[in-house]
């Protein structure tokens, strides 16, 4: 009984005041819609990280038969030469910093260069035989990068030592930049529709004064009164939400399982999974700050 | 025995530290089962004891007991329970334009949560009691003001209350309509309900014989058991 009639008062409040009903949605789809990127953004972060982390992050590429730089003057690096990389990469001095180290000759190099650009038009641009050898160094922590590049910087038959980090960290902080905008703009949106929902609430009291006057009276209790028009921002904003997971949804789909999937590949990307995480999140937010600034509008509008 | 309803103790209230007090230092009690009426000129402070018994204000000093608990060390989430106990009628009607004549006063019922099975025994039981039998489907437009009251009136006791307030309830009507609202009071009050009722209408008051609460800028200057309105008449 109590339930049918709150959920009729919430009915007839919503159908009242469509018009800032329908703002409270779009406000929230649009400033949920921003935290959702900028979460998803932070995703796309860390799992390119644990892809990465988990992998190489230092390359000690080994000069090939033709190399201009200045270690590899002798032409390409001879056994010897690879010994005394490993024997140095294992010494005292350099194993602390060392987790693993992982031999990679030309045929590996060249059928991860073939799968790394599958379909493009640099497969099978390369033969093999031009293919670098490398040591591929995973570090205890990846930050050190600098100590190895310095070991290395002198030492025959060493091509280039390349942090693949360092080229993750330009991008890293370019999602990073994308994610404070986002995250900036989320804020003043839901501030606004923070704002924009204590109005509605307000609006939707003030036409309801008769009836919220009447259960006064007669010794309705506070949760009863207030609960319809709680209820009716925490839909609006609900609704929101879902439908900026939904914006998310097909962004993901579209744009990024989509369209990005096939521009870069070696990439791991995000995917719908991720939003499914992320719905929640979204609507929850959404519902705890409709339920927040509601509360706060009513016991200053709807005392006993 | 006699079980006191209400009773003021020294009650005063002051809605701001200019302006003089709207009640100063009044005391007095009712009992179960007693009609009272409470007359005095315009700002005499009648409708602030209705609003203090109501706990729509809080005094500003003195004490105030409504069946026995002190509503002035209530704490506000108690207020509605208080107010279960209390019926209420005003000048207005403050009827739901929008609901019919059962589904006001059913109205107080539902919004405590009541079930729709004691709605359809009470809601036109009361209507009986107020002579309203038959309209259960009238819109309160459809009805003339001495009717709209008696649906005011029966929103107010649906509840079975022990106390029922009546501020200005015939202020909007003619002498013989206010009549039958009297006697839908009496009726009410018969059966147990203090009522309580402000009113300018010295006719109604000297024929009642009732007791009469004067009030006189604040303070009370005259309670008499079967009085009249005003001490020339």
């Amino acid at each position: 009984m109590r339930a049918g009639f709150i959920l009729s008062e919430v009915w007839s409040g919503l159908r009242k005041n469509v018009s800032m009903v329908l703002s409270v949605v779009l406000v929230t789809f649009v400033s949920l819609l921003f935290v959702g990127a900028a979460i998803l953004l932070q995703m796309q972060v860390g799992q390119m990280k644990d892809y990465w982390y988990d992998r190489v992050q230092v390359s000690v590429f080994l000069c090939p038969p033709d190399s201009e730089a200045t270690n590899c003057v002798e032409g390409e690096a001879t056994d010897t030469q690879k010994k005394n990389i490993e024997d140095q990469l294992n010494s005292s001095e350099l194993a602390p910093y060392v987790d693993e180290v992982y031999f990679e000759d030309k045929g590996e190099a060249f059928e991860h260069f073939q799968d790394q650009f599958k379909g493009t038009s640099l497969e099978g641009t390369v033969p093999e035989d031009e293919m670098n050898e490398s040591f591929r160094v995973k570090l205890q922590d990846a930050e050190k990068y600098d100590i190895i590049k310095e070991s290395f910087s002198s030492t025959q038959g060493v091509e280039e030592v390349v942090d693949q980090n360092q080229l993750l960290d330009r991008l890293f902080s370019v999602l990073n930049i994308a994610t404070v905008v986002a995250v900036a703009i989320a804020g003043i949106m839901l501030l606004c529709a923070m704002l924009l929902i204590a109005t509605t609430i307000r609006l939707s009291a003030f036409s309801r004064r008769r009836e919220t006057g009447i259960m006064r009276l007669v010794g309705a209790s506070n949760t009863f009164i207030q609960l319809p028009f709680l209820l009716e921002g925490v839909i609006a904003s609900a609704i929101g939400a879902t439908l900026s997971a939904g914006a998310l949804g097909l962004l993901v789909h579209f744009g990024v399982s989509g369209w990005l999937e096939g521009q870069a590949t070696g990439f791991s990307l995000i995917s719908g999974v991720n939003v499914l995480i992320v719905a929640p999140i979204l609507i929850a937010i959404g519902v705890i700050m409709a339920g927040a600034s509601s509360l706060i509008t009513l016991n200053k509008y709807t005392k006993v | 025995m006699k079980t006191l309803l209400i009773k003021f103790d020294s009650v005063s209230k002051s809605y701001d530290t200019r302006s003089r007090r709207a009640l100063d230092d009044i005391s007095f009690e009712a009992e179960r089962g007693e009609f009272v009426f409470l007359v005095g000129a315009s700002g005499s402070g009648k409708s602030t004891v209705i609003r203090l018994i109501l706990r729509e204000e809080v005094p500003s000093a003195g004490r105030i007991h409504i069946a026995g608990k002190s509503v002035v060390k209530m704490p506000s989430w108690k207020v509605p329970y208080l107010r279960r106990g209390i019926g209420t009628v005003f000048q207005d009607f403050r009827l739901l334009p929008n609901k019919t004549v059962f589904a006001n006063v059913a109205f107080a019922l539902q919004v405590i949560g009541k079930s729709r099975a004691s709605m359809s025994t009470l809601v036109p039981d009361v209507l009986e009691t107020v002579g309203l039998a038959g309209k259960e489907k009238r819109y309160p437009s459809e009805l003339s003001g001495g009717e709209q009251q008696r649906v005011a009136i029966a929103r107010a006791v649906v509840n079975k209350p022990g106390i029922l307030l009546a501020d200005e309830p015939t202020g909007n009507l003619d002498p013989t309509t206010s009549a039958d609202i009297m006697s839908v009071l009496e009726k009410i009050n018969r059966n147990g309900t203090t009522v309580l009722m402000a009113t300018h209408d010295g006719e109604i008051v000297n024929r009642m014989r009732k007791r009469v609460i004067e009030l006189s800028e604040g303070t009370i200057v005259r309670d008499v058991e079967e009085g009249t309105y005003g001490v020339a008449s």
